[in-house]
């Protein structure tokens, strides 16, 4: 439980996304910042929906999915604690391009975004490191899902 | 205490090669054939090529007359010794089925080499080091008889100064032979090794050297050392190379490289091999057999199916690297003995000091 | 070296592709494997591969693993039981598991890198009161592509054991993690001065996760891979292994991080 301000704020320091921030900036996006929880197989949002809403992941395990037409609903990636989850509220169009829901009990840091990105608009020098994070946090899934592409595991004889 | 030196005649030289071959052994030494010194077992004195010097360069090799009848006055041949210690193709052993595995048994042949020089003393001696360990080689080197020969006339490729195996042959030899040709007549100063050297020298006659002869012939010698066709850049070779992986000169050698392993062919200390394992139509009987092989070669390195090393670069680098950087690493000298052969046998005459200096060059501009 | 022969007792599938040998001499046994080492193995007449050793019987049988991807290993991975084989070795170094003696392991797997690594994992667990936390990441392609499939669910069962199986490509009825074998490696909280990581599996995939342990703070001298690189001799003398300064059967095939960083860094070593 993050009982206060110092706590929600060690809190964020394990998360990489706001290192670059300083301490000032640091409390403005604390502000914007509460702890949550989610029970296991819980929905946090759908494919679609308005994107609103980013979390730091602390605890817990949640699925990305997708659901394909033929197939059902299809998990593509499962992030964990230290991950970032929501990403697609930063740019328009805005809207959830994959459903997140939790394996297990999740508690994470949740991000109140429309709040982040009014506090962004209004200060630039705030809004640029934040961006920075979270486009090292896009660069890391991106290099990992390339890893995936990789095969690294297949086959000579399937080449 | 070292025996004091001797010299032989010409004639004396054959009667020696007479009396090793009566021992037993079989006598290797340089012959003309094909337009090129190269080494063969002999019969008698009479093969030596007499009277035959060579041209050599990048990419060039030939035969040229010369006015006295010096017997080793020639540089860089298209083979070195290896060939005799760590032959081309080897069985390694036979398998029956019901029968198991069965090594193949070394033929005991005792070799005596005739007119090795430094540099091709010292790959003898870096080969060792090699693959000392194993029975083959390990057997071949004991039984093996070395009569050097001190080089007076570098050839136009060579660099064994500054590699420091020439042009005075290193410690190794049973005998030393240093030629001398001049008004006094046609005659060897012979330096004693071992004990096996002195017996061999007491079947032949001899007579002492004197002080004059002994100095003339290490003068001879040591000028060589001012008359080498290149050297190799003055430095730490092994760290140079260490740090150039990265290096642009790479892209500028495989543009003229043609990767044909030629120089791995020639080279006295490339040791490489490949197994092949063969099998009769029934499958009871299998044998595995060694060859050379070259680092040149695509699939030389591979994983996963694929050639590790594809570019012709990095199959180069690989080549220069492993000859004068990671063999410290991995037997605590370096490899290159200065023979020059890969610059003479190269068909685009890529000449390994050169390479060597470019990339010296390149450091001390970084720097 | 000549081979010994060894007669195949035991065969068991593990993948479509995989199999796992149980050999035993026929008389004389080679010298006892530690893990991490490998073999030379003979298919009579097609001819030789290093295989790494992927469990020690407690009789002295020797458990190879052999993925079919050419000629030697297809004939080696088909071999029945009762087929007599050769083996030469052990050969390398081995991963040392007594020097982490003390210390929380990370064993990180990727592909069939998981055989050479059982025996770090079984060696811990016949001395479990001697290191600290096990953790073990394996990553595979999909869900019937990873090796020893059974013993994978009896450690993931067991309470000393930390076990993330991930697969790379979504698949449906598998409720464990799904992502690249860095991603639940990077949700780990580890003590970096106490750590010892064993990594094994495709270059690209130790390179990746050694990156992530680096970032945690663990030392490079703490994280050891095994490298891999054709083998002919399997004893220094045929120049095939080379990789760098490093003969890989004589030098390696385990090797710490300091060492394989700036190896497995360069293009075309």
């Amino acid at each position: 439980m993050l009982r206060n301000e110092p706590q929600m704020t060690d809190a964020l320091d394990h998360f990489p996304l706001l290192h670059s921030l300083s301490a000032a900036q640091r409390a403005k996006v604390v502000s914007a910042a509460r702890e949550v929880t989610f029970p296991a197989r819980h929905r946090i949002f759908d494919e679609g929906q308005p994107a609103r809403g980013c979390w730091l992941i602390r605890h817990g395990r949640v699925a990305l999915d997708a659901l394909v037409p033929g197939r059902g609903t299809i998990i593509v990636q499962t992030i964990g604690p230290g991950d970032v989850l929501g990403w697609s509220w930063l740019v328009p169009p805005r809207q959830w391009h994959f459903g997140a829901v939790t394996i297990d009990a999740v508690n994470a840091v949740e991000f109140d975004t429309t709040r982040l990105r009014a506090l962004a608009d209004a200060d630039p020098a705030l809004g640029y490191p934040l961006v920075l994070g979270l486009f090292d946090a896009v660069l890391q899934r991106l290099q990992n899902t390339r890893a995936r592409l990789l095969d690294l595991y297949g086959s000579p004889r399937e080449r | 205490m070292t025996p004091p030196a001797a010299v032989l005649d010409r004639a004396g030289l054959d009667t020696l090669i007479e009396a090793l071959i009566a021992d037993g052994y079989r006598v290797v030494g340089p012959t003309v054939r094909d337009d090129a010194i190269v080494l063969a077992e002999l019969d008698s004195g009479a093969q030596l090529p007499a009277g035959w010097g060579v041209d050599v360069g990048p990419g060039r090799y030939r035969l040229r007359p010369r006015a006295d009848a010096a017997v080793f006055a020639h540089s860089a041949g298209p083979q070195s010794w290896k060939q005799f210690l760590h032959p081309p193709r080897q069985r390694l052993f036979s398998f029956e089925n019901g029968a198991g595995f069965e090594p193949d048994p070394e033929p005991p042949t005792r070799y005596a080499f005739l007119g090795v020089r430094g540099c091709d003393l010292a790959a003898i001696a870096t080969l060792s080091t090699v693959l000392g360990s194993t029975d083959s080689f390990a057997k071949r080197r004991k039984g093996l008889l070395v009569i050097a020969a001190g080089c007076t006339e570098p050839g136009g490729v060579c660099f064994c100064a500054s590699m420091g195996t020439g042009p005075a042959p290193g410690p190794g030899y049973d005998l030393a032979l240093t030629e001398r040709i001049d008004a006094e007549g046609h005659r060897f100063l012979v330096d004693v090794g071992t004990e096996e050297g002195a017996r061999v020298l007491a079947s032949v006659a001899s007579r002492p050297a004197t002080d004059a002869e002994v100095d003339d012939a290490r003068t001879a010698v040591a000028d060589a050392a001012d008359h080498m066709g290149r050297q190799m850049p003055a430095g730490d070779l092994r760290a140079l190379l260490r740090d150039s992986r990265e290096s642009p000169r790479w892209h500028d050698v495989a543009q003229r490289c043609l990767t044909c392993g030629n120089c791995t062919m020639v080279c006295p200390t490339c040791f490489c091999t490949t197994t092949e394992d063969i099998t009769d139509l029934t499958g009871e009987h299998a044998e595995r057999w060694q060859r050379w092989a070259s680092c040149f070669e695509l699939d030389f390195s591979y994983l996963h199916g694929g050639s590790v090393r594809v570019s012709g670069e990095s199959r180069y680098r690989q080549w220069i690297t492993h000859k004068l950087s990671t063999w410290h690493d991995q037997f605590g000298g370096s490899g290159c003995v200065g023979c020059g052969r890969c610059i003479a046998w190269c068909p685009v005459g890529i000449d390994i000091t050169a390479e060597a200096a470019a990339l010296a060059a390149e450091r001390a501009t970084d720097d | 070296m000549l081979p010994v022969p060894y007669r195949v007792t035991d065969r068991r599938v593990e993948t479509r592709d995989s199999a796992t040998l149980r050999l035993e001499p026929v008389g004389v046994p080679v010298p006892a494997f530690r893990a991490g080492q490998f073999g030379m193995l003979y298919a009579p007449g097609i001819g030789e591969v290093a295989i790494s050793i992927s469990a020690i019987g407690s009789d002295g049988a020797l458990l190879h693993t052999i993925r079919d991807v050419g000629a030697v290993s297809r004939a080696l991975h088909d071999a029945q039981d009762g087929s007599v084989l050769g083996v030469r070795g052990p050969f390398g170094t081995d991963w040392g598991l007594e020097t982490a003696v003390g210390c929380d392991l990370v064993i990180v797997a990727g592909g069939v890198g998981l055989a050479p690594l059982r025996p770090v994992v079984l060696g811990a667990l016949a001395r479990r009161a001697d290191y600290g936390r096990v953790v073990l990441v394996a990553g595979a392609r999909s869900p019937e592509e990873f090796l020893f499939r059974e013993q994978l669910a009896d450690w993931t069962a067991r309470p000393d054991m930390e076990v993330d199986q991930t697969i790379d490509q979504p698949a449906i009825g598998w409720d464990g993690p799904i992502g690249f074998v860095t991603e639940p490696l990077g949700w780990l909280e580890l003590d970096p001065q106490r750590t010892i990581a064993f990594v094994c599996g495709p270059e690209p995939m130790m390179r990746f996760s050694a990156n992530v342990l680096l970032d945690k703070g663990i030392p490079a001298e703490q994280i050891r891979v095994s490298l891999e690189r054709n083998m002919q001799c399997g004893v220094g003398l045929c120049g095939h292994c080379q990789l760098g300064p490093l003969l890989v059967c004589r030098d390696g095939p385990v090797v710490d991080y300091t060492v394989a960083a700036p190896l497995l860094a360069a293009r075309e070593l």
